[in-house]
């Protein structure tokens, strides 16, 4: 998705390969796994420097999670980055059978972004400074806090690339002129 | 605010998962204690089962769906996702499956089959499918059934990687030459593999499947699981290996870092270390039942 819109992609599974990198996605997947893999991999701490330093990221789902101040239902041993001040509950809306699409109304964008939810985190509580540019019914899926964007379903899986447009201008990544509103269709 | 039209089930919400699950291993298990060990190692995904394959072997009989309760217990042990097999065709065994709340359903060769013409219809169904498949024609029948995944089948409960390499070789091989194919070519394709054109073409315009592509069967090491990613797979499965090797706890975080960084030698060299000795294999030849013979 965001190679799509021009930058270039690497992926990140060192600390070298981190020290290259002007802005990050943590995707979805595991956040147990991605945790221990952090861990092993060597990248915990250089990753909470960067992200202290104002790194710019976009966390969706499991990165989201990752990211969280507090994590309800996670594992004992889950690291969390404390990258914003929310609190989430780990496979929060249930088991795959309720995994979800909706449309969403996002602030800032003119029509509706289609959320895809996978056994999705539910947002219990946003803390001072974080804004909410989505919810769905009471819960927040989409906030921001300075550098950092978090989402609780997948926007790359959508076809849709708006988000992540809108996240690579803010990131001075892109050009705020280049970002166009209009949705980049990919297949699904 | 937004509630109105919330849809479950969907083609893209049943990928979905599988597209989560990508780059991680997904581990066999028939008890709690052996799920928990699975997810204390880091897999991405337990799948839940009686036997494991080399067992399944070893004492023949009909293989059947897991008894639900040891499924609940597993659900109940660990909170990454839970699946479990249910026999080809048996629609009924994915019925109950799916009323268990299970993360996905594997219409698997390694249990006995219960239909000898037909697979299950997986459209009828909210909870996603993974199917199994030895070349580019299976894969893409299944997929036209419904199936949200494939794994290459290999040879279940062997510890030989043999079967898996051929599989996705042969599968990854074909959309290959698939994408080099002409608009007249691509109608023959289809004909010769026993698939929908449609599908044929989104390969011929994609290059890749339009669902995710693991591999399964027979992968025990570390060095397997690098093999077989580097070959184009996208994640492992990994049954009989971890449990009938030596150190199981070991041998499960070792496969985990090696799916992690399987083109990084220094990292499989590190993680291959002292690990024991791995399952004890079996040469294909000398096979009585081949289980990825089940299916068509």
């Amino acid at each position: 998705m965001v190679a799509s819109l021009g930058p270039k992609v690497i992926e990140v599974r060192t600390p070298a390969d981190l020290d290259a990198v002007e802005a990050l996605v943590m995707p979805g997947g595991e956040s147990t796994t991605m945790s221990m893999l952090l861990e092993r991999s060597g990248l915990l701490a250089p990753l909470a420097e960067r992200l202290a330093a104002g790194l710019p990221v976009l966390g969706t789902c499991a990165g989201m999670i990752l990211l969280a101040e507090e994590i309800v239902d996670g594992r004992a041993d889950q690291h969390r980055f404390s990258a914003l001040p929310i609190t989430v509950r780990r496979n929060g809306y249930g088991r795959q059978l309720a995994s979800f699409e909706v449309d969403l109304d996002v602030a800032g964008l003119s029509h509706p972004f289609p959320g895809v939810f996978i056994r999705a985190p539910v947002v219990e509580q946003v803390g001072a400074g974080v804004e909410v540019l989505a919810s769905v019914e009471e819960h927040p899926v989409l906030c921001r806090s300075g550098s950092v964007t978090v989402a609780s379903f997948h926007p790359e899986l959508s076809g849709d690339s708006r988000l992540h447009q809108g996240w690579l201008s803010l990131a001075g990544v892109l050009e705020e002129s280049s970002a166009v509103e209009e949705p980049v269709t990919e297949r699904h | 605010m937004t509630e109105t039209n919330r849809s479950t089930g969907s083609p893209l919400v049943k990928r979905g998962l599988a597209e989560m699950l990508k780059g991680g291993v997904i581990m066999d298990v028939v008890n709690p204690e052996q799920a928990r060990v699975a997810e204390d190692a880091g897999a991405v995904a337990v799948m839940a089962l009686e036997r494991v394959p080399s067992d399944i072997r070893k004492d023949g009989g009909v293989s059947r769906m897991s008894d639900p309760e040891m499924i609940r217990g597993i659900q109940a042990t660990v909170s990454i996702p839970v699946m479990a097999k249910a026999r080809i065709g048996h629609f009924a065994e994915a019925q109950i499956l799916q009323s268990l709340d299970v993360d996905y359903i594997d219409e698997s060769e390694v249990l006995t089959p219960a239909d000898e013409t037909h697979h299950i219809d997986k459209w009828a169904f909210d909870v996603p499918f993974v199917c199994g498949a030895t070349n580019l024609g299976e894969a893409l029948r299944r997929i036209s059934e419904g199936a949200c995944m494939i794994r290459s089948k290999g040879e279940a409960g062997t510890g030989n990687v043999v079967e898996a390499v051929r599989h996705i070789r042969s599968i990854i091989g074909d959309i290959k030459k698939i994408t080099q194919a002409d608009q007249a070519e691509l109608f023959e394709w289809a004909k010769q593999l026993r698939a929908p054109l449609p599908l044929v073409q989104e390969i011929a315009e994609t290059g890749e499947l339009p669902v995710p592509l693991f591999c399964a069967g027979g992968i025990a090491t570390p060095a397997d699981a690098s093999l077989v990613m580097q070959l184009g797979a996208q994640a492992v499965f990994v049954g009989s290996g971890i449990f009938k090797s030596d150190e199981p706890e070991r041998m499960a975080a070792a496969i985990v870092e090696a799916a992690t960084h399987y083109r990084d030698a220094a990292v499989l060299a590190k993680v291959s270390t002292g690990l024991g000795d791995a399952m004890r294999g079996l040469e294909i030849a000398t096979l009585e039942t081949k289980l990825a013979e089940r299916g068509w």
